[in-house]
């Protein structure tokens, strides 16, 4: 197949620093790759966990989670729940089979619009070089299970 | 390439979708056309009754489209895909509103700062338009009618930073009749202006006018003055903030010092004075940084003090009349409640030394602006004498370079705004100081506004010659008679079409305004958000020039962008205008986005307990459940995340609201999915 593969990545921001991040890369007409569709929380503690399982089970390839960068969470420290929960969720999906590079934390605090848009751009091209996910359908047919190192993924540095 | 037989709750809902071209914003890169279209056929089993694309969805005709429809069409659900929801998310609840729906059942998408801003690629564009709507109206279905919270608004305000732009708003609403708060981090208010002689076009002496401004702040009954103090910390939101500040110790006791200055005249060590005099003049350890200073009293700078170098001296106390000398003070931390905030914290000068080709720093002739201010002031080190670094000799001709770290790329894109104003304002001083010959290199003159063009006629009929050209270099290494003992400025004359050099005894560097150097964690602080190049957002560039994206926190001055003292003055009483609005609104309407138990749920098991930090949730021990005070719960939904039962529910932003976002969102991929080879 010589068309180039475009991953689906769903994003997570937060309403007070990341999403307005992506309005200021907006405003500033900085570029990047349209491939990741953007959802409003109004904290990165608002994460449920399931909303990324949900994310990948419905088609996504990758998802990116955003906050406010540590100590300046617009709720205090809720981000800091985000983080506990990110670093969880990626052993999860580990588990599952899903390779840990397509669930990202990057923070973004309101005025890193190109911060952003370059976080995004790396993600989308990351993403692209793992192929597409189709996890259903690696469910239905229970192959292509990709024996991940749970270490290596653990001591991967959270995108900052 | 529609709906893939997802498992969707069916759709009730009557649901009106409207795409916005906003002109070409969006329609220029987005087919708005076909994203309506495809909307009214697509997701007509969703609920879509009426899909629109229109020009300007904003505008009162667009808003009486969405009105017309909800009444004739029966909607319960609104969509409207344009701008970011933090620009016109009000705007379209209005619109909702007046035509009889709920303003919460109406959903905003952003296609124009995350679609048609971003992307260049017009089909991607189109198809995550049609992404992105379908993520608002899977969403929208689970939208719950809802009533805004009224919160009273506290009529005390806070200004920070006592330049002339804080000290307008601060005076406005003080007169107005309420209650101001103004910090500022140095020892007085005043700001730069305080350190120039002239202002132009009009040439009027900035003391004199600025001095009557400050005297009004610290004697007002209205203004709560705190000088020498800084904020640390800002909690709550508009209407509500708690703001903590931190009062650097001034190791005078402001209750006793009657400001007489016998200790300034006492104190034993000299310090030159980098801050109000450039770096050009003296202040003693103990000083007030100019005469006119408001608060009168001093401080002591602990680092330059002898007494807290060695442990002796004292020689303030020894000599204070009233007593008023305390060597033991320290930080005090003062708690204030305030409606509303105006940040009016200024700007940094540029340092020309960046600029190495110029000399500033290796060449002693070479001034920068604010040292030439300092020069021509009459209270100043040399009492208003313009003379060379050596303290005597007057200049026999003056270079002016404009553009010193402005529209250069290696330094900052903006134009400064007020150096071509200054520039001749310096050339005029030079003339009627000195006799001496001035020069100006420019890029362009810009002397819009009122009288600034006049000004500008006026200083060519005196004489000041024109250079239009950027510098290139500025150098002492004599080459050409003439030259010996000058400072030469090598210049492409662009009108002549020549490389010129030109001896002069004294370089003017005409420094950018840059966003002060601690602008991002000021930002950070309030909640605000820099633009990439340092300067703080507001809302809109033209429409709401001194409203930022949080509630309740306005700009003023140059913090905004470089600005000269008309445009500060405006902006400083525009941001209390909008101010005084909200006090006299008296309460304030809040987005009902809160969490609650539903208690048939809950098992108990106390897991969110721990998890708020506002301290919002309670355990019941008698009844074995949680409860969440909506008082006290500000709606960032981490319990809700966290809650195993899924017993917690948030208004706005419902595990519904967005897994079926979640859903929408991936209706449409981007490409046909590639197929993996079986192993």
């Amino acid at each position: 197949m010589t068309q180039m593969f475009e991953p689906v990545i769903i994003g997570f921001t937060c309403n007070w620093c990341s999403y307005r991040a992506a309005d200021l890369a907006g405003t500033a007409r900085v570029k990047y790759p349209p491939n990741i569709r953007l959802i409003r929380l109004m904290c990165s503690g608002r994460l449920d966990p399931t909303f990324v399982l949900k994310a990948f089970a419905d088609g996504a390839d990758g998802v990116l989670i955003s906050g406010c960068h540590p100590g300046e969470c617009h709720y205090l420290e809720q981000n800091y729940k985000a983080l506990r929960r990110f670093l969880l969720l990626r052993r999860t999906i580990t588990q599952l089979g899903i390779e840990p590079g397509r669930l990202k934390l990057v923070w973004a605090s309101a005025a890193e619009g190109v911060q952003l848009a370059k976080a995004i751009t790396t993600m989308v091209e990351e993403v692209r070089a793992l192929g597409p996910l189709n996890w259903k359908k690696l469910e239905r047919t229970n192959g292509f299970h990709k024996q991940v190192d749970l270490a290596e993924a653990d001591s991967e540095e959270v995108a900052a | 390439m529609s709906g893939n037989g997802k498992n969707r709750t069916e759709s009730k809902e009557r649901i009106g979708v409207y795409v916005c071209h906003c002109g070409s914003n969006i329609a220029g890169v987005v087919d708005v056309e076909d994203v309506a279209q495809w909307a009214a056929r697509e997701l007509a089993d969703r609920g879509v009754v009426i899909a629109r694309d229109y020009k300007f969805m904003c505008s009162s005709l667009g808003q009486e489209l969405i009105e017309k429809d909800i009444k004739e069409k029966n909607l319960t659900r609104v969509v409207v895909a344009a701008c970011s929801p933090h620009l016109h998310e009000n705007t379209f609840r209005t619109a909702c509103n007046r035509g009889g729906l709920n303003p919460y059942l109406c959903e905003l998408v952003s296609i124009r700062e995350q679609v048609s801003w971003v992307h260049t690629d017009k089909a991607a564009a189109t198809l995550k338009s049609k992404a992105v709507l379908s993520g608002g109206v899977e969403r929208v279905i689970h939208h719950e009618p809802l009533e805004p919270l009224h919160v009273p608004i506290q009529s005390a305000s806070l200004v920070v930073g006592g330049g002339i732009a804080g000290i307008q708003s601060a005076l406005e609403l003080a007169d107005a009749g309420y209650h101001v708060y103004m910090v500022e981090r140095e020892p007085s208010i005043g700001g730069h202006m305080a350190q120039f002689d002239k202002t132009f076009p009009t040439l009027d002496c900035s003391a004199c006018i600025l001095t009557p401004r400050m005297v009004s702040v610290g004697s007002h009954p209205n203004i709560t003055l705190l000088t020498w103090s800084e904020v640390t910390k800002v909690d709550g939101y508009v209407g509500n903030f708690e703001v903590t500040i931190r009062q650097k110790p001034r190791y005078v006791n402001t209750e006793l010092c009657t400001g007489c200055g016998i200790c300034q005249e006492k104190c034993p060590k000299k310090v030159i004075d980098e801050i109000y005099e450039a770096g050009l003049g003296y202040r003693k350890a103990i000083y007030t940084p100019f005469p006119q200073a408001v608060p009168k009293y001093p401080v002591i700078d602990p680092d330059n003090c002898i007494y807290f170098e060695r442990g002796t001296c004292k020689a303030c106390e020894k000599f204070c009349p009233t007593e008023a000398i305390d060597f033991n003070q320290e930080d005090e931390y003062i708690t204030i409640n305030v409606g509303n905030i105006i940040l009016a914290t200024g700007y940094d000068l540029f340092d020309p030394r960046r600029v190495t080709q110029y000399g500033y720093g290796r060449l002693a002739n070479v001034f920068t602006s604010l040292e030439f201010e300092r020069l021509t002031n009459a209270a100043g080190p040399t009492n208003g004498e313009v003379v060379l670094r050596d303290g005597i000799t007057k200049p026999s001709a003056v270079g002016i370079i404009h553009c010193v770290g402005s529209r250069d790329r290696n330094f900052n894109n903006y134009c400064s705004v007020i150096c071509c104003m200054q520039g001749l304002k310096f050339a005029h001083l030079v003339h009627e100081r000195t006799g001496a010959t001035a020069y100006n290199f420019y890029i362009d003159m810009r002397t819009a506004y009122k009288a600034y063009d006049e000004f500008y006629q006026r200083v060519l009929e005196e004489g000041t010659l024109f250079v239009r050209g950027k510098v290139a270099e500025v150098t002492d290494a004599a080459r050409l008679p003439g030259e010996e003992g000058k400072l030469i400025i090598q210049v492409e004359d662009t009108l002549a079409g020549k490389q010129r050099r030109i001896p002069v005894d004294m370089v003017i560097l005409s420094a950018a305004l840059e966003p002060r150097h601690d602008a991002d964690e000021v930002a950070k602080l309030f909640g605000i958000s820099c633009s990439a190049d340092g300067w703080f957002i507001e809302k809109h560039p033209k429409l709401d020039p001194v409203a930022t994206m949080t509630e309740g926190v306005f700009i003023a001055g140059c913090v905004q962008g470089p600005k000269d003292i008309p445009s500060s003055v405006s902006q400083g009483a525009a941001a209390s205008a909008r101010v005084l609005g909200r006090i006299q609104q008296g309460e304030i309407a809040l987005e009902p986005i809160r969490a609650s138990v539903i208690e048939e749920k809950c098992s108990g098991c106390r897991i969110c307990n721990d998890l708020c930090p506002f301290s919002a949730i309670i355990y019941h021990d008698d009844r074995m459940v949680t409860e969440i005070n909506a008082a006290l719960c500000q709606g960032c939904g981490t319990c809700i995340a966290a809650c195993p039962a899924g017993a917690i529910t948030g208004t706005g932003f419902s595990n519904e609201q967005v897994l079926s976002q979640i859903e929408g969102l991936l209706m449409l991929n981007l490409a046909p999915p590639v197929e993996i080879l079986d192993a």
